[in-house]
């Protein structure tokens, strides 16, 4: 029982992990219909800015609680310049290409970023221990659990609700679901299309970014961890249902459950399990669980 | 109509390589025998592209044709380069004629997707095997070819100059292809399938018998590297190999059978000096070139060659 429990822990913490990469990597998809590979790259900054940032915070002597408040900044940081820097500065002159061609333009974009990183950091892993030791364990049964991660399941839940909530609930998000839904249509009647391109590029790199500020703690931030991830959040979003928020909540929880029940009793089959779920998914719901139906055009 | 230089270009190609096969220093035999298995390979994308299809997942097939090799060889003993270049192609080909009939259904990204998501399957499987040696791999080394017992050091040159034969020999069989029925109703899948289909020709079967064909293909290139390098790992069938011919193939264009072992040979090329001088921007590189080509060049270096001789 405490077992099965620990598992299934595990797995959520593994599933809120993924769902803030993969909430960012469908809402771009749905608004602009940008698979967009360079979201593993935006994680890696994210982890290397934290890394970073809290390390000069502590080198400066303040109290180790503020590491916290710089995980944030970096998320924000990377987010608020790569966002925009990718979305103008790249981007915005591919439009109106095939979903295929833009998939291979990220991918360009991520192998640039992938040696930048090395350049700028160096190809020696950086360890940021602090925020995941300070707030201690906790007992489930006989077994000790670290706080943080319920801290990263609490960030997750707000930071889904929160999205859903600026979707849903205000104007601005009701803005950009006419976009989702009609992209000409909305900038006929004079919705600025560009603008709302440019938010939600930004706001899904910072949750990229957020995602890896909040793995940094956890794992020795080296090159290529960006690699990895952009597949895992890939089978994740492609689970859910390209472009749906709950479907990536869903996804997230399956890949994350599934998964960790595999390392605890299977441990070989571990990435084997993982992209059977997707394959299985993809079979039965060729476009994902969660996803509208689309008329084919002649 | 200007006329089609194909095959003589073939021909002589096919005869420049056979004589660099025992001439030329081993250095330049490794690069372009590497090449050669790379340039089948995405001869097989090509093919998928001009059906409209990009597979994010051709490292599935590359790695499955180098593994069944390197065992027949590690394991079964039988360490004949033919027969190992054969199992890799029928392994590649078996798996692809099982998953096809799934993947022929999916389009676009889907495609893409899914296909990346089973070689990812097979990685996953290969990390975690600690029979086939899990991340590093097994060294492998074939003896014969044909049944001809090799002495030691000229093997790599016959196992070139085999690869130039079968290369040159399946780019002849595509470039007829192209210009057969199926080939123009792949051309014609590509712009437009649901009018295909009114037109009373099956989508479904033109796609699934190409990507038959493309895996195939991936699975001899496969084989082929697998022999030229003497080792093989897990790092076959990743995403990041995938994504590697899919960049050959984006480099080389989709207008020529020639086209992508050319794109092999100065990828191949440019990373062995890219390795030399600076081993820390090449992805870089990569990502920048790739850029241009799709904003500058969007049918690839062979539109450069087609532009001066046309």
């Amino acid at each position: 029982m405490n077992d099965l429990l620990a598992v299934l822990f595990d797995g959520v913490v593994y599933s809120s992990w993924l769902f803030l990469m993969a909430a960012g990597l469908t809402l771009i998809y749905g608004v602009m219909r940008i698979l967009n590979i360079a979201h593993g790259s935006l994680y890696a900054l994210g982890a290397y800015t934290a890394a970073t940032l809290a390390g000069a915070w502590l080198e400066a002597g303040h109290a180790a609680v503020g590491t916290y408040a710089m995980l944030a900044a970096a998320a924000l940081l990377v987010g608020a310049v790569m966002g925009p820097l990718l979305e103008r500065g790249l981007l915005q002159w591919m439009y109106g290409k095939d979903e295929v061609v833009l998939l291979l333009i990220t991918y360009a974009a991520f192998l640039i970023l992938e040696d930048t990183i090395k350049l700028i950091w160096g190809v020696e892993s950086k360890l940021l221990s602090e925020p995941y030791s300070l707030p201690g364990n906790f007992q489930i049964g006989e077994l000790a659990f670290p706080v943080y991660n319920l801290i990263l399941i609490a960030v997750a839940v707000v930071t889904g609700l929160a999205v859903a909530w600026a979707l849903y609930r205000t104007r601005q998000g009701k803005l950009l679901l006419a976009v989702i839904h009609d992209r000409e249509m909305s900038a006929a009647l004079g919705i600025n299309v560009d603008r709302v391109y440019l938010a939600t590029f930004t706001v899904g790199s910072m949750l990229a970014a957020l995602g890896g500020a909040l793995t940094a703690p956890a794992i020795a931030v080296s090159p290529g961890i960006g690699v990895e991830v952009i597949v895992l959040s890939f089978a994740v979003v492609v689970v859910g249902g390209l472009g749906s928020l709950g479907g990536a909540a869903l996804g997230a929880l399956m890949v994350g459950i599934v998964r960790s029940f595999a390392v605890r009793y299977w441990p070989e089959a571990e990435l084997f399990t993982i992209y059977f779920v997707m394959a299985m998914v993809l079979i039965a719901r060729p476009k994902g669980l969660f996803s509208a139906p689309e008329a084919r055009k002649i | 109509m200007r006329r089609d230089r194909t095959v003589p270009a073939l021909v002589i190609a096919a005869v420049v390589l056979l004589a660099a096969a025992p001439l030329a220093p081993q250095w330049l035999v490794f690069l372009l025998a590497l090449a050669l298995a790379k340039g089948l390979v995405v001869l097989g994308l090509v093919l998928l592209m001009r059906t409209g299809l990009v597979s994010f997942g051709q490292g599935l097939y590359f790695g499955l044709g180098a593994y069944a090799a390197a065992l027949l060889a590690h394991r079964g003993g039988i360490a004949d380069a033919a027969l190992m270049i054969v199992a890799g192609t029928a392994c590649a080909a078996v798996l692809a004629a099982i998953l096809g009939l799934l993947l022929a259904r999916y389009r676009e990204i889907f495609f893409a997707m899914l296909s990346l998501a089973f070689s990812m399957i097979l990685y996953g499987l290969l990390v975690k095997s600690s029979a086939l040696g899990s991340t590093d791999g097994f060294n492998l080394h074939a003896k014969s070819f044909a049944g001809v017992v090799l002495s030691a050091g000229i093997e790599r040159r016959v196992f070139f100059a085999a690869s130039v034969v079968l290369a040159c020999a399946v780019a002849w069989v595509m470039h007829r292809y192209g210009s057969s029925h199926w080939g123009r109703l792949s051309a014609a899948i590509r712009d437009n399938e649901l009018r295909v289909e009114y037109l009373g020709a099956s989508v479904y079967r033109v796609v699934y018998v190409n990507y038959v064909a493309a895996c195939a293909l991936a699975g001899m290139g496969g084989a082929f590297a697998a022999l030229a390098v003497g080792h093989v790992d897990p790092e076959t069938a990743y995403w990041t190999t995938s994504g590697e011919f899919v960049f050959v193939a984006i480099l080389g264009g989709t207008g020529n059978v020639l086209a992508p072992f050319l794109a092999a040979a100065i990828f191949e090329g440019l990373r062995t000096v890219a390795n030399q001088y600076a081993p820390n921007v090449w992805q870089m590189s990569l990502g920048l070139a790739m850029l241009a080509i799709i904003m500058f060049l969007p049918g690839g270096l062979w539109t450069l060659l087609k532009r001066r001789s046309g």
